[in-house]
């Protein structure tokens, strides 16, 4: 069995405003493995910004941890201090931001960024941690490295300061990578280039990565599994496989089926808009724009069903007593794909 | 084929931005048609200057050269105050950014409106009312919020406004600067679909910019490609995005992820070297019916290689 390197248990956040307390997190749980990536998908307000930084300590002020639990190694991450933070952050947790426009410093010299994790957290010399950072710089694809070492921030473009930010990150080979959203500013063919040295790097490194994103088409790319995040819940997790090819809850339905495939002629767009978290629903929070629902869905979020040893989904639909459905056209080609991918792999 | 009737002919546009002693050639002569009642996909990476032609083309900004024909006549020749108020009317935008293209101290009633009263296309205020909520129901919002103020509703929502704003004054031709590209998935799908669907109530003509390839494919008649200030390739969208030509064109298509887990494992990345752009001579010549490329003379070849090895 693989080695556990998180375990997220039952995370609930609140956010304290003005016209009240906006429920964000609403009962997260999951785990990550060494090694593997793990991508969050969901909307802008889905909470999946604010999971990934509860895992790095960096929550707003106005938020408030309700309750649950993140192990790591042990410690559970939401009781320790901000002095305990500071020597894990940056050096076995680290994080990518979504923006390389203002995640760096404007007025640091690039190769003392990269060198500054070493430093403080490894005990390295200024004279290594420099010639480490040089390495990182080579490794992350900056070409002339020698002499760009010495530059600053605003004589980089877009994609070449988003390797800066990874060469940041992955200094200190942390356990845990969080990116959020770490390709969304850019084009692309720099995108591309991106997440092809992300994989390459964590193949190296082998550290873990939760990859938090909207895009479908990136997530196919870059998961072994990958959750479904919807109104500060999960609603359906699996691997990449499963959940692009035997998807189950509606919400994956939909989000599938409002991006144009290379065959699709009529877009299905999900009617409505995600629901108000100071006030959540009490039932499924996906119920009121799903065409899918059974009344059931209103009054009750459904348990995890368990689709296969991989794969769970929070919709009633799974139980047995629920009428069967007949899932969009998309859907149904997907499941046919599945069905024949299983068959192969049982014969082999 | 019965002849499609051209509603816009851009003819070598070139816009030029003087930067100090530099001059960044942010469009440097684009030509293309769009036909009447078609929506025409400009794409890009940031830096194209897909959305620099945009404006270039509803004049924005004043074109360095060129010409832009809309209805026969060139609009950059317009000079009465008249003139340009009627080409203003057959002719509106759509921002990228709802929240920064909406004026945050006025109604929705008179964002919509504003066009109405400059045009004088309402008696009284009555009309004015009457109107603004036939628009907001056209886009899908109700009466109810004519009253409120852009920070009251969602991206979606004020991409909505947006597009009933820009209807108003019941335009012939819209450029749609990147539209959706601030929406989430789920909203995007809405968004496209309300646009086809008044494309085909009401007629109207689209000039869709955006850099998510397989939306623009979806969404566009034809497609053209822009790198570098330069249109490389021009035509039907399934024939672009299936039967590229351009070798930038290839690359692009190559690095668009694709929400399928077996073709991503597949993926090959094709590289892209931009230094043949800048030779000279070149310029657009159709190699398939429709599909045009920019080259030189002696390339013509060259891509009639290419176009015939997808036959196989």
């Amino acid at each position: 069995m693989a080695e556990r390197v998180l375990d997220v248990k039952n995370l609930k956040i609140d956010f304290h405003t003005y016209a009240g307390e906006v429920k964000a997190i609403r009962d997260v749980s999951f785990h990550l493995d060494k090694g593997e990536t793990l991508a969050i998908v969901g909307e802008s307000g889905s909470g999946k910004s604010v999971t990934t930084r509860s895992i790095i300590g960096l929550l707003a002020k106005n938020a408030k941890i309700v309750g649950g639990e993140i192990d790591f190694h042990g410690k559970n991450l939401l009781d320790i201090k901000e002095k305990e933070w500071q020597d894990i952050r940056g050096n076995e947790i680290a994080m990518i931001f979504q923006d390389p426009m203002t995640s760096l410093d404007p007025t640091m010299k690039i190769g003392q960024q990269i060198a500054e994790p070493l430093i403080k957290h490894k005990g390295a010399s200024k004279k290594e941690a420099w010639a480490k950072a040089l390495e990182m710089m080579k490794a992350v694809g900056i070409p002339n490295a020698e002499e760009r070492i010495n530059e600053y921030p605003h004589q980089f473009s877009g994609g070449m300061r988003q390797r800066i930010v990874i060469a940041i990150a992955l200094i200190c080979e942390p356990e845990i990578l969080l990116a959020d959203e770490p390709t969304t500013a850019l084009d692309v063919t720099v995108q591309a280039e991106i997440l092809d040295l992300m994989k390459d790097l964590q193949k190296r490194v082998k550290t873990s990565i939760i990859f938090i994103t909207h895009d479908l088409g990136v997530v196919a790319g870059m998961a072994d599994r990958v959750a479904v995040m919807y109104a500060g819940e999960f609603l359906e997790y699996g691997t990449v496989d499963d959940i692009f090819y035997n998807p189950q809850h509606p919400y994956t339905w939909g989000l599938i089926n409002s991006m144009p495939t290379l065959e699709s002629q009529t877009l299905e767009s999900i009617p409505g808009t995600p629901p108000d978290l100071l006030d959540p629903p009490k039932g499924d929070p996906f119920a009121a724009r799903n065409k899918y629902a059974l009344k059931i869905d209103l009054e009750k979020k459904a348990p995890f069903f368990k689709v296969s040893d991989t794969h769970y989904a929070s919709t009633w639909l799974l139980d047995p007593r629920a009428p069967k459905v007949e899932p969009p056209a998309e859907i149904q080609r997907r499941w046919a794909k599945y069905a024949k991918m299983k068959q192969t792999a049982s014969n082999s | 084929m019965p002849e499609k009737k051209k509603l816009l002919e851009v003819k070598h546009l070139k816009q030029y931005f003087k930067n100090g002693r530099t001059v960044t050639k942010a469009v440097d002569d684009v030509s293309f048609d769009i036909y009447q009642g078609e929506t025409f996909g400009l794409v890009g990476e940031s830096g194209s200057g897909k959305t620099t032609t945009g404006r270039s083309i509803l004049q924005l900004y004043k074109p360095t050269g060129g010409e832009v024909i809309f209805e026969g006549e060139d609009v950059l020749k317009l000079k009465g105050h008249d003139d340009k108020l009627h080409f203003r009317r057959d002719a509106q935008m759509i921002f990228q950014d709802p929240y920064a293209s909406l004026n945050p101290r006025m109604t929705v009633e008179d964002i919509i409106a504003e066009g109405l009263d400059i045009h004088h296309l309402v008696k009284d205020k009555q009309a004015r009312h009457d109107r603004v909520i036939e628009l907001l129901e056209t886009v899908g919002l109700n009466e109810s919020h004519a009253s409120r103020f852009p920070h009251e509703f969602s991206g979606g929502q004020r991409q909505r406004i947006g597009i009933a704003r820009a209807l108003a004054v019941e335009p012939k031709f819209i450029v749609a600067d990147e539209p959706i590209s601030a929406l989430d998935v789920s909203i995007q799908a809405q968004v496209v679909n309300l646009m086809m669907d008044l494309q085909k109530n009401r007629g109207l003509t689209y000039l869709f910019i955006a850099h998510d390839l397989s939306m623009v494919k979806f969404i566009s008649d034809r497609i053209g490609v822009m790198h570098y200030g330069k249109l490389l390739e021009v035509g039907p969208a399934d024939e672009v995005y299936d039967r590229p030509l351009h070798d930038y064109t290839k690359s692009l298509i190559s690095a668009v992820p694709v929400p399928d887990p077996e073709i991503e494992r597949a993926r090959k990345r094709i590289g892209y070297d931009p230094s043949g752009e800048n030779e000279p001579g070149q310029s657009m010549h159709e190699i398939r019916p429709g599909h045009f490329v920019r080259c030189t003379d002696a390339e013509v070849e060259h891509y009639r290689e290419v176009a015939a090895s997808y036959e196989k």
